[in-house]
């Protein structure tokens, strides 16, 4: 299961490497939102915002709804899904890949989307420091659910469905790692947050493993 | 070649259900290992959907049938998946990976050595394209190196969905000269396509679809 897990990791990311949509529309896409969203809170407000930090969480599931329907488009492009099915390769060891792959895609996202946050939601600099591993649990969460549901709804219809059953999935991480960013950034207790994002993860993972062979073959 | 344990195909009233419209309507079909087999009809005839069954990528509904010594009705699906070899007619690789790392992915994935790329990418004439981009090649080169996806794979059962489609002549005679020589190496081959082959070397046996039913075989 590993060695395909790594096996699969690697083949996206060097798919993502090659294609660079990560870099030339992805990531801009998310600068921009953040630069709009700096603009609709106005120079007055953004520095002393509470909203920097879901505003922030905003940009972030709308960039990893992209990435997700990338990280599912890669396999579904005609005659590579039937080839690759035939390689009869572990569907837990192609899960927990693509959530690799997409966990880093979105760490590297995530590296430019706070840097955004900080020059045009003012965060503090010492603060979004803090939440940084905060944005990494909570990503690799996103990433397992987001696998987990981009396969559950892959077809001809997925950028519609993807967000509509995602959401729900997606909510308490981002309220979670919303928290754990706004106490990072103006203190409090920061442990709760992430026990809820750590066990959403393991849950998601475990999900994954089990039944991502199920949802391909369906 | 890898033959496996029982390479050839049976196959008794196979029907194959897609939300209750029949893809196949109760195929009865027996193919001999190291064979070639042309599965001929027109288009809806149900020639991809045998192929996919048989590369247990469509489930068996009702009937039975056994492939590359795999049962389909309670076997192991992913290991008969191991041992067959898909070339589709849209190309069967990941686009922003070169040709040697497609068939690197596929030589890793099965546990294949990583020595048999680059003499697979010069049998299929690809080796000046080895570090281009699969997007990059033509119909013809893509359809090139699906086939050099498949000596690295070295699959008891190739299943093949209308590799014409789209090549020259000198592309049909490569292709006819590569089946050739897997059918002599002791694999299966089942090739799907709207006209029985014009390369008679190969006597290959037709057998006709005609609304998901066997109907025929043209002598």
């Amino acid at each position: 299961m590993i060695r395909t897990a790594l096996l699969v990791a690697g083949k996206d990311l060097r798919v993502e490497a090659r294609s660079r949509v990560l870099l030339w529309q992805v990531v801009p896409f998310g600068v921009m939102a953040l630069l709009l969203s700096g603009l609709a809170l106005g120079p007055q407000r953004a520095g002393r915002s509470d909203a920097a930090p879901g505003l922030f969480y905003l940009v972030v599931v709308l960039v990893a709804l992209l990435m997700i329907n990338r990280s599912q488009g890669i396999e579904r492009a005609p005659g590579t899904r039937a080839s690759i099915a035939t390689l009869g390769l572990d569907p837990a060891g192609i899960y927990l890949g693509k959530v690799l792959a997409l966990a880093v895609e979105l760490w590297l996202s995530a590296v430019v989307l706070l840097a955004g946050a900080v020059l045009f939601l003012h965060t503090a600099l010492h603060g979004t420091l803090l939440a940084l591993p905060s944005v990494i649990e909570t990503l690799a969460a996103l990433a397992a659910a987001g696998t987990l549901y981009g396969a559950l709804s892959a077809g001809a219809a997925t950028a519609t469905l993807l967000p509509l059953v995602a959401l729900p999935a997606f909510a308490p991480l981002l309220i979670a790692g919303e928290r754990s960013f706004v106490a990072a950034l103006h203190g409090g207790a920061l442990w709760e947050w992430w026990v809820i994002v750590t066990v959403a993860l393991v849950a998601y993972l475990g999900v994954g493993i089990l039944l991502y062979g199920v949802l391909e073959d369906s | 070649m890898d033959t496996g344990a029982s390479p050839a195909v049976t196959l008794r009233d196979a029907v194959a259900l897609l939300n209750d419209y029949p893809l196949l309507s109760g195929v009865t079909l027996d193919i001999d290992a190291a064979t070639l087999t042309v599965v001929t009809g027109a288009n809806g005839a149900g020639k991809t959907s045998l192929l996919m069954m048989l590369a247990g990528l469509v489930r068996l509904s009702r009937g039975a049938g056994v492939v590359a010594g795999v049962d389909l009705a309670t076997g192991d699906l992913r290991e008969l998946r191991r041992r067959v070899g898909w070339l589709g007619h849209e190309g069967s690789f990941y686009d922003d990976l070169t040709a040697r790392e497609n068939l690197t992915f596929a030589a890793r994935a099965l546990e294949r050595p990583l020595d048999l790329v680059d003499p697979a990418l010069e049998r299929v004439g690809l080796a000046s394209r080895a570090d281009s981009t699969a997007r990059r090649l033509s119909a013809g080169q893509r359809r090139r190196l699906g086939l050099a996806w498949l000596i690295v794979r070295r699959p008891v059962l190739w299943l093949l969905d209308e590799p014409y489609a789209s090549l020259d002549d000198e592309g049909r005679g490569f292709f006819d000269n590569l089946i050739g020589d897997v059918v002599d190496a002791g694999a299966t081959v089942v090739v799907s396509a709207h006209d029985p082959l014009r390369a008679a070397r190969l006597r290959p046996r037709t057998v006709v679809l005609a609304g998901g039913r066997l109907a025929g075989e043209p002598t």
